[in-house]
């Protein structure tokens, strides 16, 4: 009985560590080392986001706004006021979960449309905020950020940051997982489907609502972080409500209530518009119709849609 | 001894007078049952009961604390669970996880000890699983135990919310309708399981239309109309009261005199 | 009232007709069909867009706007019957990723066949400004706040007048029951998609002799609709005109009191601020769940 129930989270974990530890192999060239490091950073903001969606069933379409604070924050510290790198990393990173905690308390509140509204205006007054201070942050330009330094020893090189970033989303999985089954989890899962039984059951639904809204808000700051640093530059294009909107996309194309589906739906809509850059001024076409094909057919997701149909194919006749 | 008091009790939507001027105390131990004609308004009163809505007037005392205007989880917390008419039972998990969800209160599991999966963590998740499961066979659902709750029939479904109520060791146990829907042998088993939780302490709060039920394991009956108390009493003195006859049993019912 | 303060309320008010118009697309939408069409903004470009290139193209004024609400109203029908008919029992993320995807395809064929340049629409009636108890103000905000207004009289004799506009409200208030009355639910949300990309368009041709428009107006614009339309309530067609209308003001207000470069911060602070304390938008409906 034990053995079942360590088996499928273990064995995903088992089977993501040795995707991280084998890719190499196929990794040609700098390139493609560095859509591999975007996807495991795209696919941590979406570990994180999948808690807050897909188990705890609220809406975020802000999220991009964390990623920018983690960014940008950080990026401000060390090239403005030259403090090093973990102490800027660990302050903002703190300051966006307090952000978070203060900004989440009141519009958790919310239900449905007005919740995903409140998000929205969060997260553009977090990017108009970062595009209008130029004098901090480069303004619509952006801003250099210094490399990323632990105890003296430089981190750079895509193979490096390969293996930090592949260390990290290996962690990153393990940590949602942990907490999915907990009676955090149990709590999430049971909220979404009913918050009144939750509630009855002892369950603080606003407190568990607001956790793992800032949850998911550290997991997005912490991937915006990697992020600056490793490409030693940051825009506000990054914060925009388009990147927000690709976030939660990735979530729900992958499989909503799934960790490992929001990994999926990572690496596929981050490779995704690589991959159709070959067909040029088609590649908005293209991927808007992928997005559209794959929700009208698959509008459980991929992970959920395809694992119903290898359970149906070895189900007992 | 009253578990329960309810003073003034008044709900409002609007223009609507849904519970008008409650009073009423519930006895500690034994079977207390609410009836009343449909829109008597015998949800709503569970709703104020549990922390759902919260009075427009009046209190709601438990053990003699004010919990007035409490949050649902924490009238839980002081001993106060229900089951629902319309079943909100959790189907995106299994049968087990639902009843493990109501020893949420009693779950001691912070943040840190979650996310990084203390050693402690392994052994209190076994613990909870071995007492949901114990709960399950206590109502009577022990074959269920390792089914989802989506693949489970109505009756058992029932009985499943009563296991996650019972999880949360409540002192008082309000169940809603518990038998609407159920053919009469499964009637007769909630009726030996409400005769088995009030002898095991638990006082029970019934709101059913099934009378059979109601006098069969009431120990005292409030009968509501309009949201104002009708007719208080045990099961005899509101059997033969001509108010309750004529507004819910019925002018030529069998259960007149 | 000073000049300045009736300056920026003119200028909110154009704005916020604009507002209403893509908001009163949103909620007529959200009714029929409870999804979110991301792709509202879209509508409101293709207006624009389509008019100055038929105009380019030797039409007549009239006859060019005609055929881009026109063309825009097909388009939205084509999305409810080719997307979203489709996906019918997704759950309403699924079809909102789905509209948000047809969002990103007709920007995408917007930048192919129109490329992406900005262009100018010619104002209606010239660029002579007129001057308003010391407010000056273009013929063409006349045009939006005129126009707009004759719309939202035209949509509110269509819902209660003509026999689709009440079944499109009788869907929105219990679709089975009106399903159960004979009403085709698929007819409602065709008309609704319909007459909702119709409006954007016409939103979109008001606007683009005075902001110009381009491949990618859209995407603000929706965003900000979207925003008056929960502001107002969602779903509620005078929340919409009131969200759209608040929104336009206090953006303009703030353009002009307080700093310009913030304006749509601030306008998303007051939205913020009102969801907070009105859970359910200025005019949304306050319900209890049922249980």
């Amino acid at each position: 009985m034990l053995d079942r129930l360590a088996s499928p989270r273990t064995g995903g974990l088992a089977a993501l560590a040795l995707i991280v530890l084998l890719l190499p192999l196929a990794l040609r060239n700098n390139y493609m080392y560095e859509v591999a490091i975007l996807v495991g950073l795209n696919a941590i903001v979406c570990i994180g986001l999948n808690l807050l969606i897909g188990y705890a069933g609220q809406i975020s379409l802000g999220h991009a706004g964390f990623f920018g604070l983690g960014a940008y924050v950080p990026a401000i510290l060390a090239a403005r006021y030259g403090w090093p790198s973990a102490a800027a990393v660990a302050a903002s990173t703190f300051g966006v979960a307090v952000l978070a905690y203060l900004v989440g308390r009141p519009i958790l509140r919310l239900r449905g449309h007005y919740l995903a509204m409140a998000t929205l205006g969060m997260g553009i007054i977090i990017s108009i905020v970062i595009a209008t201070e130029d004098r901090l942050t480069g303004g619509p330009d952006g801003m250099q950020v210094p490399p990323l330094a632990l105890a003296g020893f430089v981190l750079s090189g895509e193979k490096s940051w390969y293996w930090v970033v592949g260390a990290l989303l290996v962690v990153a999985v393990w940590l949602a997982q942990n907490l999915v089954d907990s009676p955090h989890g149990r709590a999430l899962r049971a909220l979404h489907t009913s918050e009144v039984a939750a509630e009855v059951s002892g369950i603080d639904s606003a407190g568990h609502k607001v956790r793992v809204f800032v949850i998911s808000a550290v997991y997005a700051a912490l991937a915006g972080s990697l992020a600056a640093y490793y490409a030693g530059f940051i825009t506000p294009a990054k914060v925009t409500f388009f990147h927000s909107i690709e976030l939660v996309t990735m979530v729900v194309f992958g499989g909503m209530a799934s960790t490992f589906g929001a990994v999926v739906g990572a690496a596929v809509l981050t490779t995704l518009p690589q991959a159709l850059t070959s067909f040029k001024e088609y590649e908005m076409v293209a991927f808007g119709a992928v997005m559209m094909a794959t929700m009208i057919f698959m509008p459980k997701g991929l992970v959920p849609t395809l694992a119903a149909r290898i359970a149906a194919r070895s189900a007992p006749r | 001894m009253s578990l329960m008091r309810v003073e003034g009790l008044t709900k409002e939507f609007g223009g609507v007078r849904a519970i008008e001027d409650l009073d009423f105390s519930i006895p500690a131990g034994g079977a207390f049952s609410i009836i009343g004609p449909n829109g008597a308004g015998k949800t709503t009163l569970l709703n104020l009961l549990t922390g759902i809505y919260v009075p427009t007037r009046g209190r709601v005392l438990m053990e003699g604390a004010d919990l007035t205007g409490c949050a649902p989880h924490e009238y839980a917390a002081r001993g106060i669970a229900r089951t629902f008419q319309n079943l909100q039972l959790f189907f995106n998990m299994s049968a087990l996880e639902n009843v493990m969800v109501g020893r949420h209160l009693r779950e001691r599991c912070g943040l840190a000890a979650a996310l990084l999966r203390f050693p402690a963590r392994a052994r209190a998740e076994r613990a909870a699983r071995a007492e949901a499961a114990e709960w399950m066979s206590y109502v009577g659902l022990a074959d269920h135990v390792n089914a989802k709750a989506d693949a489970m029939p109505y009756g058992s479904l029932k009985r499943l919310e009563v296991a996650r109520a019972l999880a949360t060791r409540p002192r008082l146990l309000l169940l809603d309708e518990p038998a609407a829907g159920l053919n009469p042998t499964e009637t007769r088993e909630i009726e030996a399981l409400i005769a088995k939780l009030a002898s095991a302490g638990i006082t029970v709060v019934l709101v059913e239309h099934n009378m059979r039920l109601v006098m069969g394991v009431s120990e005292h009956i409030l009968v509501l109309d309009y949201g104002r108390r009708l007719a208080e009493g045990t099961a005899h003195e509101v059997r033969s009261d001509p108010r309750v006859i004529e507004a819910y049993l019925g002018r030529n019912s069998a259960y007149a005199g | 009232m000073s000049a300045q303060f009736l300056q920026f309320l003119l200028a909110g008010l154009t704005v916020g007709a604009i507002y209403a118009l893509v908001a009163l697309g949103f909620s007529i939408i959200y009714n029929a069909s409870h999804v979110i069409n991301f792709a509202q903004g879209e509508f409101v470009m293709i207006g624009g867009m389509a008019t100055v290139s038929l105009a380019g193209a030797g039409l007549p004024l009239p006859a060019a706007i005609a055929s881009a609400v026109l063309l825009s109203a097909a388009i939205g029908l084509a999305l409810q019957k080719f997307a979203i008919e489709p996906a019918r029992g997704a759950p309403v993320v699924a079809l909102i990723i789905i509209t948000i995807g047809a969002s990103i395809l007709l920007r995408g064929v917007a930048a192919l066949v129109w490329g992406k340049n900005i262009h100018a629409l010619k104002a209606f009636s010239g660029e002579a400004p007129i001057q308003i108890a010391g407010a000056t103000l273009v013929p063409q905000s006349l045009w939006v706040i005129g126009v707009a207004l004759a719309v939202v009289a035209l949509l509110g004799w269509f819902f209660r007048r003509t026999l689709l506009g009440k079944a499109l409200l009788a869907t929105s208030h219990n679709r089975l029951a009106a399903q159960l009355a004979g009403i085709s639910v698929r007819h409602v949300l065709l008309a609704s998609f319909g007459l909702s990309g119709a409006l954007g368009a016409v939103a979109g041709v008001l606007v683009a002799p005075i902001t110009f428009t381009s491949w990618d107006i859209g995407v603000m614009l929706g965003l900000k609709g979207f925003a008056a339309a929960v502001l107002g309530g969602i779903g509620s067609g005078p929340g919409a005109v009131l969200g759209g209308l608040a929104l336009g003001i206090a953006e303009a207000m703030s353009a002009g009191y307080v700093s310009s470069a913030y304006k749509d911060a601030i306008a998303f602070v007051i939205i913020l601020a009102v969801l907070v304390f009105l859970p359910s938008g200025l005019l949304g409906a306050r319900g209890a769940e049922r249980v």
